[in-house]
Order: C-alpha cells, then sequence, then structure tokens
C-alpha cells in the first residue's frame, strides 16, 4: 500500500506547508514507517474487538453546570495576535 | 559524603535530613542551583531560581511551625511537558515559545500542595516524541555516564539531571516508554503507573490513550513516596480513574516482598537480548530475586512483535489529532503576514513543529485517511487488545513480569537520528505495557562497559505496589542505583 503515498494530498489534510525537499523526505520516511507498521496485517484479528482505552473505559460525564469562572484575560496572555478580547485571523469574508 | 553523592541520596534520604533539620531546603535548593549552573547536560530548558528559593523559604518557615508533609521542602524538576501556571511551558517546541500557562497540571499543584520546591523544567523531546531526547528545539540533554551518548527520552532531560543530581527527582511522562528506557539509560529508577492513576490535566497531550504522568528518582523508594503524593482520581481529567488511592508510601513504607512472588519471564523479550551483556545482567537479578524468594515462571506474550507497528498507528493518529490545536490563533507560534486562514495555519505548524512531529503526524493522518482507516488504525486498535489480552492471560498465573527495559545500554547521540524506523525499534520492550495500560517501573540492574541497564517489572493494572515493592527489594540488596556518573556534571 505504501507505493500510494501522495504526500503534497496528505501535507493538505495535516494543515502542514513542507518544502521540496522537506517533502521529499517526508515522503521517503512515511514509506519506510508504512512498511513497517504493515507488519500488523500478519496478525489474525478477526472476530476482536479494537481497543481504544486500556481500561476498556469511555469518557466520564459530567453535570452540565459552569465550573469555571471567565478568566479571559489570563486564558489570552499567550495568544499571539488580539484586540479587544478577541482573538484575530486573517479576513475570511470580503 | 561529596557534594554529589549528598544531592544524588534521594528523595527519602533528603526528607529525613530536612526532618532532622541537618539541611534547610533554602541549603539545598541554593546547592542544586550551583550545580545546574556549573553543569553542561542541557538537562533543563528553563530554570527557576527566584520561584524556587522563594518556595524553599517557605518550606523552611512552615517546618519551623511544626508542618509534617514528608515531601515538605524537597527540591525536584517538572518535565517541560506539565504546565507550570506562570512559568513558561514549552514541551521542548519552538510552537510553545514563550507560553505561559494560565495554569499548573493537576501533577504539579499535587507536588506543590505537599511542600515540594520545583526547581525549572526538564529538557525532553519536542511534545514527547523521540527516545532520544535529540528532538528537543533547545538541544538534546546529555547523558551524564557518557555525554557522548543520548539520555534517552522522550524524558530524557529528567533522566539525567537525576541521575547527575541536579534534583532530588523529576516528573516524567511516558506514552511507550519515555520514562523507563530514559531511567534505564541514565542508571536510575523510574515508574509509570497504571494508565488513569495520574491526571492528565495539565499535562500537554501527545497520544492521550497511552500518556500517563510519572515520577524519575535514585531509588524505588523515592518514587513511592512522589507517586503517592502525586497520584489519584481527578475530576478534571475525563479518563482519571475513579479508584481506591494509593497508600502513603512515605507513611506506610513499601510491602516487603512477598513469599512465594510468582514472577513471570516473556519468552518474546528474552529471544531479542540473547548473548547480551543484557542478559547477564538479568539473569544474575532472577537469581537474587529467587533467592529472595521470588519464583519464576516462563510466560508468553505471543503478540509482542506487532506491538511497535500497532503503537506508531495508535499514537500517530492521536498526536496528529492532539496536535491539530496548534494553529497560531490562541496561543503557540503564529506565522507573520499569513494571506488566509489557511495559510495562517499551514504555516504556523509548519514553522513551529520539528521534523519527527511532522513525521507523527503525518503517520497519523495516513492512518486515520479515508480508505486506511480500517486497514490500519482499526487494525492497530485490535491488535492492542490481543497485546492486553496476553497480559491478562499471563497474570492469572504470575503476580509481575520481568524484563528488559532496552536491548542495550544508552547509544550515542546521532547514531540513530537519522533513521526514523530504528529509534522506533528501541521501544519494543517499554511499548506493549503502554498499549495495555500497565504499571511498569525500570531499575537499575547492571553495566555494560560502564554504562547503565535497567530491567522494568510490569504488574497488572492498579497493583503499582506489587511492582514498587519488587523494585524496592531489589534495591536492598544490590547497588547499582547508588552508583554515580563519573562524568563531572
Amino acid at each position: 500500500m505504501s507505493d500510494s503515498i501522495d504526500i503534497a494530498h496528505l501535507s493538505k489534510l495535516a494543515q502542514l506547508a513542507l518544502e521540496p525537499t522537506e517533502a521529499e523526505h517526508a515522503q521517503a520516511d512515511l514509506m519506510r514507517i508504512i512498511d513497517m507498521v504493515d507488519a500488523m496485517q500478519a496478525v489474525d484479528t478477526n472476530a476482536v474487538a479494537p481497543l481504544s482505552n486500556p481500561l476498556d473505559a469511555s469518557a466520564r460525564l459530567r453535570p452540565d453546570v459552569v465550573t469555571e469562572d471567565d478568566n479571559r484575560e489570563a486564558n489570552q496572555a499567550s495568544a499571539p495576535l488580539t484586540a479587544d478580547g478577541l482573538y484575530l485571523v486573517p479576513r475570511v469574508v470580503e | 559524603m561529596s557534594n554529589q553523592q549528598l544531592l544524588r541520596q534521594g528523595v527519602a534520604a533528603i526528607a529525613r535530613d530536612l526532618a532532622a533539620k541537618k539541611v534547610s531546603s533554602r541549603e539545598l535548593t541554593d546547592d542544586y542551583l550551583a550545580a545546574i549552573e556549573a553543569s553542561d547536560l542541557n538537562a533543563y530548558i528553563s530554570v527557576d531560581a527566584d520561584g524556587a528559593r522563594a518556595a524553599a523559604d517557605k518550606a523552611d518557615a512552615d517546618r519551623l511551625t511544626g508542618s509534617p508533609a514528608h515531601l515538605l521542602g524537597v527540591p525536584i524538576a517538572h518535565k517541560d511537558i506539565f504546565c507550570t501556571a506562570n512559568t513558561a511551558t514549552t514541551c521542548a517546541s519552538r510552537m510553545l515559545e514563550g507560553f505561559v500557562p494560565p495554569y499548573s497540571a493537576t501533577v504539579v499543584e499535587r507536588l506543590q500542595a505537599a511542600g515540594v520546591v520545583s526547581l525549572g523544567k526538564a529538557n525532553m523531546d519536542e511534545f514527547a516524541m523521540g527516545s532520544s531526547n535529540e528532538n528537543s528545539a533547545y538541544g538534546a540533554a546529555k547523558n551524564p555516564w557518557d555525554t557522548t551518548r543520548a539520555p534517552g527520552g522522550s524524558s530524557g532531560g529528567s533522566a539525567a539531571l537525576v541521575a547527575a543530581g541536579l534534583a532530588a527527582a523529576a516528573t516524567g511522562t511516558d506514552t511507550g516508554g519515555s520514562i523507563r528506557q530514559p531511567a534505564a539509560f541514565c542508571g536510575v529508577s523510574g515508574i509509570k503507573p497504571t494508565y488513569g492513576r495520574v491526571s492528565r490535566w495539565g499535562m500537554i497531550a501527545f497520544a492521550s490513550s497511552l500518556d500517563q504522568g510519572g515520577v524519575l528518582a535514585p531509588s524505588v523508594e523515592d518514587c513511592a513516596w512522589l507517586l503517592s503524593a502525586m497520584a489519584g482520581f481527578d475530576a478534571k481529567d475525563s479518563t482519571s480513574a475513579d479508584v481506591p488511592a494509593l497508600p502513603d508510601f512515605a507513611e506506610e513504607g513499601l510491602p516487603p516482598l512477598r513469599d512465594g512472588l510468582r514472577i513471570g519471564l516473556p519468552r518474546e523479550y528474552l529471544t531479542g537480548i540473547q548473548g547480551t551483556v543484557m542478559a547477564t545482567a538479568f539473569d544474575e537479578a532472577r537469581r537474587l530475586l529467587e533467592s529472595a524468594g521470588a519464583e519464576f515462571v516462563d510466560v508468553s506474550l505471543t503478540n509482542t512483535a506487532a506491538a511497535i507497528p500497532a503503537y506508531y498507528v495508535i499514537s500517530g493518529a492521536e498526536a496528529s489529532t492532539n496536535l491539530s490545536r496548534y494553529d497560531g490563533v490562541r496561543f503557540g507560534h503564529r506565522a507573520s503576514d499569513a494571506i488566509d486562514l489557511a495559510d495562517l495555519y499551514c504555516r504556523s505548524r509548519s514553522e513551529g513543529f520539528g521534523a519527527e512531529v511532522k513525521r507523527r503526524i503525518l503517520t497519523g493522518t495516513y492512518a486515520l485517511s479515508v480508505g486506511y482507516y480500517d486497514a490500519y488504525y482499526v487494525k492497530a486498535q485490535k491488535i492492542r487488545r490481543l497485546i492486553q489480552e496476553d497480559f491478562l492471560k499471563a497474570f492469572e498465573g504470575v503476580d509481575l513480569i520481568m524484563a528488559p527495559t532496552t536491548p542495550g545500554p544508552a547509544f550515542r547521540l546521532g547514531e540513530l537520528s537519522q533513521d526514523p524506523v530504528a529509534m522506533y525499534q528501541q521501544d519494543v520492550f517499554t511499548v506493549p505495557a503502554s498499549l495495555a495500560g500497565l504499571p511498569a517501573m525500570s531499575i537499575p540492574c547492571g553495566f555494560d562497559a560502564g554504562l547503565p541497564l535497567g530491567l522494568q517489572f510490569i504488574g497488572p493494572h492498579f497493583d503499582e505496589a506489587s511492582v514498587l515493592s519488587a523494585g524496592h527489594a531489589f534495591q536492598q540488596r544490590t547497588d547499582f542505583h547508588q552508583q554515580l556518573p563519573g562524568a563531572t556534571p
């Protein structure tokens, strides 16, 4: 399966902009990683249920009540760009 | 006792000296800060000298008013993956350069409440992805036993600084071996508790179904003392296990080795080290525990070979999801002059993440993408269950499993950094217990040409007590954990 790695498509999905040489290396590495990972296919997993949590637990739900105070100032202290308490992004609507 | 010996004597011994008022926390803290200043191991990313001195002074004052806290005034370091309020937390990534969390991790809060002094933040592989510390954006920490060698990873700074006596102990995290492998490489003790035992709140996420906080220290007893203080249910972590708390090992001591304790030796692990110095050291450890009353039984963990492939699929998939939060908007690195939102996301991430992090994200994205999801991600999760079942079946007949932590001693810096697949194979003995969510602890068990070797005990879910008890019994009969690295820190 590993000969079909489309690194341009993958990096787009992953929101990464790779330089041409970086993309070349990433593709070569990824092909080797996927080859290594393909050893899994030899294991018979018929009738085996996937294990997504090692304790077979699902996320605990909490009562739907407010537990946090408004900490906007503290929470935005490390934000790269804010104004009037809002996060700034490049214009998305002309 | 030399200064290095004093600083390396461990949490329990230091706590006893503090309680007996042989030394003050401030004196100790100043000694550690001086040792850190003189060190060229690059084991710390940041040192908070003023904060540490203030915390030490407070601990000394609290002692005068009769505080009975066992850990009061003991100076430690935190892996730079734990958020520390008002102190920079980088996760060894350019992405989080300048990030100052508005809150502290539960682990940090609990240790602080126990009176522990934090000296600073330990070096690590970027976002905890790596086995050598070479993926740190701040340069690799060095192994104090041989500074041309890797301290292991990802908690490499934690292991190196404990080995060199640059803190009494350090927190760490283990996703696929990130506490145990560096502990083994640096000749210290390190425990990864059961998944869910230690809160992940404020611990920067890598692979959420695997990440588990723990501790590295000179001895098993030291680890036990700290673990009692940092573990326990936390409503803020939705995967925190609501189970009976660990005993306070500082108060109660560690349970002695149970007579007739049955320890399993996994065939699949031992064939991997045949003929090595590790095999000889391991065999001697077995004989020693046998003479102490333990009984050894061969066990088989048949799906061991599939653990590395399954682990790199699952951890990659979870990493690609977790790291999607770094978008250049709310925190972290932001690319300048982005032309639109997509450009902002892509360039911020590409500039902020290092090569290994990008590799993991791409691996995960591949495994989760349309057409490959069942063949890779679901397949890996099925193998994860088989691996867990192997362990559960083994634990029907044994109380613990003993195995080498790594195939050999620390490799050289640069030796594997160009070959990600070879680097991944370093985790062969640590990844299975992580996939199964089991508690596991590495302890020093010998030397290969002057470099430390480690063995691990793996226990049933939530049976940290048996793991610690076996490790403690071994250390009462050996002095590998008391050996100091010759290289001056």
